[in-house]
Formats: structure tokens, C-alpha cells, sequence
């Protein structure tokens, strides 16, 4: 870290308590109100960046839910019965390692990105900052720049700014609305969802997940916005531990920036003893946790580069070089050089490709059916009229593939086990499970203990590599 | 509950609610705003001193709601000891209520095969699993998974039937269930050991199992008298009586010596529990075919 904590003047004379309390010092407001913050637009590199990958996020979460192959969707988490449809493949709830195998793999992928370049992840692809920005750009359509904004909010309510206060908190619903409803049809295949929704037919749940959805999309984006990262999102009070001296961080130079003044463009900077930041507080008005950047690395920062936006286009009109606010290291900060490939790179690279290996292995070499066997309770075993004997299993047939699928029964573990009831194949149905009683007789000479070991086994017929096995007991009589 | 442990559990809890209460607004300062005072508690360790501030408003009657309504809930739900609740809400109404639930969501699904010929429903994929699966939870404690019995349960898979297999039995068996009484000695209580050998031997005999062709011989007279009455002349039985037909290869207790002898000696009692009280017409329509369909491949 820096040599210096930066440190902020607190005056609690201007940012204490109101005029009214300050007859009685003794109390002070223990909740501090949020205090609005009016991003002020910019264009540049990096918004245009972000404008790419929201475009590219937003498509793609719009676009999947209508898109079906063979008449399926493409994603469905079909919660009823209980069948997560993704890319063409079918997942059930015995797959979960692999959700929580994915979740592993976003958590060092994460990790890595962050050691590396900081919170990139925060500034272009985070839901939260997607949907913000999306709201942001509404309201600075609808209610104008962030002056007329301001004043806007300060004025008395007028026709114009009620007019213009609904245009834009309709907008946001509509935006909320529709959000909701795409996240909804993920889980309730969208076409028929609509046409539910619109005749009232739909189940009670689709209404209420889609209305939460809404107001939690509205709220978010709308009115908690920077809070949800200060105060809600955990990744913010991490990152110091996944940043270093080499990580890419959005920072101010102070080396060049200070010290700050404000001067005529025809002055030269040195003459009056002054750094290349011209204190315009342009970094300040585009911010959207509402930070000063040049107070050095914040966990507020969620690294969205606006300020890098806002100060190039001043340093532009300036006639200085870019880069007083940029994306640097602490390392490039204090001149020396800053690595990119270093232990942490290579720890968290090596976790994120085993994982992803595994995932992949696990995945590539699924089988898509499982056997389970049930023995029967109501009898241990029964002689027949051979004088074999017999016991009766339950087997549970799951196919997990898209296809039906015919299973042959084979047994093993035991020599003269036959099954009397199950020789044919059994045909099992997409994505379901079928239980088929099964009578096994067995020669008593071949058992030497009350209770022996069998093993089950099925196998498609049309795929000899799709097969399971499950071992089960076989009881017999006493041996004499 | 006696009386002792219903006052003994509403004392503690109702005594838990107003005590919450009653803390709750003791430990309440007269600030009534969220505000800092400079007041401590007073006391401080190395240096470090604990402000005597009231809970935030919206803490402290989030605590007062918590109160109510467990008072409320109490009222309406049986809680305190035996008090049963003004909406009279016990476990056993809700499960017939989701019994009902279920039969009215079911109900239709089975329905649809209600009117079906047996032997006709029989043959139907989409009926037979359905039958598997009441099978599974209605017959298969005693009759095995497979239908196959064991002692004292028949075997459904093969031809012989006690009562008769065909449709209307079935029927009326899982309707009305079975009575199955041998008396021991048959109708010849005074059976001598003797006797009883020779007898046991004689029904060995109709399927050629006989262990003292001496003894079946002899066993015939007294077979005449003890048994003929239900099981026939030539030992076939009587399915309108239930009698077994003693000449087949099918079993119900043994067909041993030793199992047959502990038949004659002590008789036998069986029952088969009626269902008709238990499930609906329609799945009983339904398990009627699976049962068919075990036997009539």
C-alpha cells in the first residue's frame, strides 16, 4: 500500500448536526442519510467499453430466453420437475456438485481477474452496474444533465416536474418490468408465460416472482444503487485481500496531479507551482459511489473508469497528456515496475484450470442414467418349486438423457443368479424414472452365508457405455 | 395433558411473552428518537466506555410486533397447553384436508380407467404403471414387489387361485377382502397321531410326493372324513370356499411333510384385509387390472 493514508477533513461544524439541534450539542443524528448523488454523463474509452459489454450482457440475458432448439428452450430451470435444461443438455438435482463446482470456478475466476486487473468485473459486467447504468442513461434523457437535474430536485413541485418525475419512474418500471418477466421466463418458458400472464391464467407464483423481480430490479438500479456495493456486496470489503502492488488499479497520480490548482490554460503550470491536476472536481461529478479518487484507493471504487474518462477529456482540452487518472499499479505509482506474472497469478490460474478440467471431465464423461436397487422388506427370501431360491428387489431406472432409452438387466457377483421376473429390456422415457420389479433366483448350494453380495447391472441397448451398476445383498437360509 | 402441565407450560410461556415485554419497556430510556446521548453506562475499561443509548426505533417494535404476535398466534392455535385454539386447527383436519386435496387432484387420473373391462385395461402401458405403483404401496408389504408372496401370502404370478382369477373376483377380493380359515384336524378333532401321518401322507400323494405309500393308503379314509368336505375327493379344492386346490405344484405355507403336518395339526388362519374402505373405487378398478395382468401375460 501507499506510504500515506490519505486523510479527509471532517469539519463536524459544517457536517454535523442540523441548525435546530445545535441548541442542545449533546445529541447527534446516529443515522446518516444518504446523500444523493447526481452522476454527472461522459463520454470516452472506457465508457464506450462498458457500453460494448452491457450491450453484449443484456442481448445475450433478452435474447437466450426466446431462443428454443427443437421446439426447447435453450434454458429452462424447470423447477416442477425438477429438470435444469442448459445448451441441450439436461441436469437433475443429483448434478448440483457441478452447480456448486461452477460456483467454484466463478469464485477463482474472479479472484484471478481481480488479482490481475482489479474490479473489472465490477465496472463493466456486474448486474448491479449494468442495470444502474441503463437507469442512469434514462434519467439523464428524461430529466436532463446533472445541473438540471439538481435543480430539478430543488425546485417546488411544478406540472413540468412531476410530468417528467413519473415519465421517468414509469420508465424504470417498464425497464424493472421487463427484467423481470425475461428472469421469470427462464424458469417458466417465456411464450407461454406471456400469454399466461396477459389472460390471467398464469400461477399465482408467476405473478408474484415476476412482480418481485420488478420492484427489486427498480429498487435497485433506481433508488439503492452505489449502496448495494458500500454497503451490501461482500467483494468490496475483500478486495484487499486479492489486490498487490501489481494490480491494475483506476488511480490519480498524485506524483504529477499534485499540487492542485486551478489556472488559466495559457499558464504554465510550473511557474505557479502547480501539479497537471486542475482541480475541476470533473472526477468527483461522474463518480458513482459518489468518491474522490484522488483520495487514493477506496473499496468504494468499483473501478467503472469514468474518472479516467472524465479527466482525459479535461486534460485534452488542457493540452496535457493523458493519464492522470488511468489505470496503473501501486508498483507504476512509485516508478517501478510492475509484474504480471507473479506467484498469485499462477496459484489462482492453476485452481481455476483444475476446476474447469474437472468440471469438464466430470461433464464429457457423464453417464446420463443411474440405477438404484431396493430390496424388498415384507419378505427376506422365499423357496420356489426348484427348491431355489428367490428374493424380490425394486430397481429404480433413471434416464437422464433427451432420448428413450431400453436398459437390459444383468446380474453378477453371485453364479447361478437368474433373474425369473425382468429379462426383458425395459424401456425408460426422456428425463425419466421407472421402477421395475425383479425376482432373482439363485441355486442354494451357491451361497455360503445368510447374506451374499449381487450386483446389479443395466446397459442401453443401443450404447453399451451407458451403464450402471449398484450392488445390493441376496439373503438366503442359514447354510447347514 | 393433565392439568398440572397445561397451567405448568402456559405459566412459562405466557410468563416468557410479558417478561420479554415488560423488559423491553423497562430497559426503555425516555428518549424517544434515535439519538446519541453524551450519557454513558458508566463504567470503563483501559479507557474504553460503553454509550447508554435505547434500542433504534425500528428494532425496539420490530421486538413489540414479535410479542404480539405470539400472543395472537397463541390465541388462535393450540399452544398453551391444553387450550385448543379459536380456529380449531388440529393436525389430523389438515391431513384430511390434504387427503382430499389429493383425491381431488388424482381422482380424475384414475378415473379415466374406471369403466374399462379388465382384461382390456390390462394391456394398457400408461394403467399398468399406474397400477405398479399402487401395488408398490397398497399389496406390496405381504404380496412382494413382484407379486411373487411368500408364506402364508399367495403368489398372484401363476394360475392358481384360492378364490378364482378371474376379473369379478379379483374385484370382490380387494373389494371385500378374504377370510381364510382351516380348522385344525379338518372337521375330524379327534385325529389320532397316527392319523394324522397317514392323512399327511395322502395329500403328498395327489402330487406324487408321498413319503409311506403305506400310510397314504391308509390316509385315504381318514381323509374322507376329515378333509373331503372343502378340499374334494380328488383334492382339488374349492374357490368358492377357498379351499386350495392340493394336487397343483403352489404352496401357500410348504409343501413339505413337515409343513403339511403343521397344517393338519394347528390349522390355519389368514386373512386378506379389504381395501375397498381404503382406497377409491377407481383405483381398485386399476389395481384389479395390474393383478390380471400378472397371471394373463
Amino acid at each position: 500500500m501507499s506510504s500515506q493514508i490519505p486523510v479527509r477533513q471532517v469539519d463536524p461544524n459544517t457536517d454535523g448536526p442540523s441548525d435546530n439541534k445545535k441548541n442542545k450539542p449533546e445529541t447527534v443524528e446516529l443515522y446518516a442519510s444518504r446523500k444523493k448523488i447526481y452522476v454527472r454523463e461522459v463520454k470516452g474509452l472506457f465508457q464506450r467499453i462498458r457500453n460494448v459489454s452491457l450491450t453484449a450482457l443484456m442481448g445475450m440475458y433478452f435474447l437466450f430466453v426466446w431462443i428454443t432448439v427443437d421446439g426447447d428452450p435453450l434454458i429452462h430451470f424447470d423447477l416442477p420437475a425438477r429438470e435444469f435444461h442448459l445448451f441441450t443438455m439436461t441436469f437433475f438435482p443429483q448434478d448440483f456438485f457441478l452447480l456448486a463446482a461452477m460456483l467454484i470456478i466463478c469464485a477463482f475466476g474472479l479472484f484471478f481477474i481481480t488479482t490481475l486487473f482489479g474490479r473489472v468485473w465490477c465496472g463493466y459486467t456486474c448486474p448491479q452496474t449494468v442495470w444502474t447504468f441503463i437507469f442512469m442513461w434514462v434519467e439523464e434523457r428524461i430529466e436532463g444533465s446533472r445541473n438540471k437535474r439538481m435543480k430539478l430536485d430543488r425546485a417546488p413541485n411544478s406540472p413540468e416536474k412531476m410530468a417528467r418525475k413519473s415519465a421517468k419512474h414509469a420508465a424504470w418500471l417498464l425497464i424493472a418490468l421487463a427484467t423481470g418477466v425475461t428472469f421469470v421466463g427462464y424458469f417458466y418458458p417465456i411464450r407461454d408465460l406471456l400469454g399466461d400472464l396477459a389472460t390471467l391464467n398464469a400461477n399465482g407464483w408467476a405473478y408474484f416472482w415476476v412482480g418481485f423481480f420488478t420492484v427489486a430490479t427498480y429498487l435497485n438500479a433506481g433508488w439503492m444503487r452505489e449502496q448495494v456495493c458500500l454497503y451490501m456486496c461482500p467483494y468490496a470489503r475483500f478486495q484487499s485481500v486479492m489486490f498487490d502492488r501489481n494490480t491494475r488499479i483506476v488511480s490519480y497520480d498524485p506524483n504529477r496531479g499534485e499540487p492542485r490548482g486551478s489556472r488559466k490554460k495559457s499558464a504554465d503550470p510550473e511557474e505557479l507551482g502547480l501539479g497537471d491536476c486542475i482541480d475541476c472536481g470533473l472526477c468527483v461529478q461522474v463518480c458513482p459511489t459518489g468518491i474522490d479518487i484522488r483520495d487514493g484507493l477506496q473499496y468504494e471504487c468499483i473501478g467503472c473508469a469514468l474518472c479516467i474518462d472524465a479527466c482525459d477529456s479535461v486534460m485534452d482540452k488542457m493540452d496535457y497528456p493523458r493519464g492522470l487518472i488511468r489505470y496503473t499499479t501501486e508498483n507504476e505509482l512509485e516508478g517501478r515496475p510492475s509484474k504480471l506474472l507473479r506467484p498469485r497469478t499462477f496459484g489462482y490460474g492453476a485452481l481455476l484450470m483444475l476446476m474447469i478440467g474437472a468440471v469438464v471431465i466430470t461433464i464429457a464423461t457423464r453417464v446420463p442414467v443411474e440405477l438404484d436397487v431396493i430390496r424388498d422388506r415384507g419378505a427376506l427370501f422365499s423357496y420356489n418349486n426348484n427348491g431355489w431360491i428367490e428374493n424380490t428387489y425394486t430397481l429404480k431406472i433413471n434416464n437422464m438423457a433427451e432420448v428413450p432409452r431400453d436398459f437390459r438387466i444383468e446380474l453378477g457377483g453371485i453364479d447361478s443368479a437368474r433373474l425369473l421376473r425382468g429379462q426383458e429390456p425395459v424401456q425408460v422415457d426422456p428425463t425419466a424414472q421407472r421402477s421395475v420389479p425383479v425376482v432373482v433366483e439363485v441355486n442354494p448350494e451357491d451361497l455360503s452365508d445368510i447374506n451374499t453380495a449381487i450386483i446389479f447391472r443395466i446397459e442401453a441397448l443401443d450404447n453399451a457405455e451407458i451403464t450402471d451398476e449398484t450392488d445390493s445383498r441376496f439373503v438366503g437360509p442359514r447354510p447347514r | 395433558m393433565s392439568t398440572f402441565w397445561s397451567i405448568w407450560i402456559s405459566v412459562i410461556v405466557l410468563g416468557t411473552i410479558f417478561g420479554c415485554w415488560w423488559l423491553l419497556f423497562a430497559t426503555r430510556k425516555s428518549q424517544t428518537t434515535d439519538t446519541e446521548t453524551e450519557k454513558t453506562m458508566g463504567h470503563s475499561f483501559d479507557g474504553i466506555e460503553e454509550y447508554d443509548n435505547p434500542l433504534p426505533k425500528w428494532w425496539f417494535y420490530l421486538f413489540v410486533a414479535t410479542c404480539i404476535f405470539g400472543l395472537v398466534y397463541l390465541a388462535l392455535y393450540p399452544g398453551l397447553g391444553n387450550w385448543q385454539g379459536l380456529l380449531g386447527w388440529t393436525q389430523e383436519k389438515q391431513w384430511e384436508q390434504e387427503v382430499q386435496q389429493a383425491e381431488a387432484r388424482y381422482g380424475e387420473i384414475y378415473a379415466q380407467y374406471g369403466s374399462t373391462p379388465i382384461p382390456e385395461l390390462s394391456q394398457n402401458g400408461d394403467a399398468m404403471e399406474m397400477g405398479q405403483r399402487l401395488f408398490a404401496n397398497n399389496c406390496s408389504v405381504c404380496h412382494g414387489s413382484a407379486g411373487r408372496g411368500s408364506v402364508g401370502f399367495p403368489n398372484l404370478t401363476d394360475d392358481a387361485w384360492l378364490y378364482g382369477g378371474d376379473p369379478d373376483t379379483i374385484l370382490e377380493t380387494l373389494h371385500n377382502g378374504r377370510q381364510g380359515n382351516m380348522p385344525a384336524k379338518g372337521t375330524m378333532p379327534n385325529m389320532t397321531a397316527d392319523q394324522v401321518d397317514q392323512v399327511v401322507n395322502y395329500v403328498l400323494s395327489f402330487s406324487n410326493r408321498a413319503q409311506d405309500e403305506q400310510a397314504a393308503e391308509a390316509g385315504a379314509e381318514v381323509y374322507a372324513q376329515a378333509c373331503v368336505a372343502c378340499h374334494g375327493a380328488d383334492g382339488t379344492g374349492n374357490q368358492a370356499l377357498g379351499a386350495p386346490n392340493l394336487t397343483d405344484d403352489s404352496w401357500l405355507y410348504g409343501s413339505t411333510y413337515e409343513w403339511i403336518e403343521e397344517t393338519v395339526l394347528y390349522g390355519r388362519q389368514n386373512v386378506m384385509p379389504a381395501q375397498g374402505d381404503r382406497l377409491s373405487d377407481d383405483q381398485i378398478h386399476i389395481l384389479a387390472g395390474y393383478v390380471y395382468s400378472l397371471s394373463n401375460d
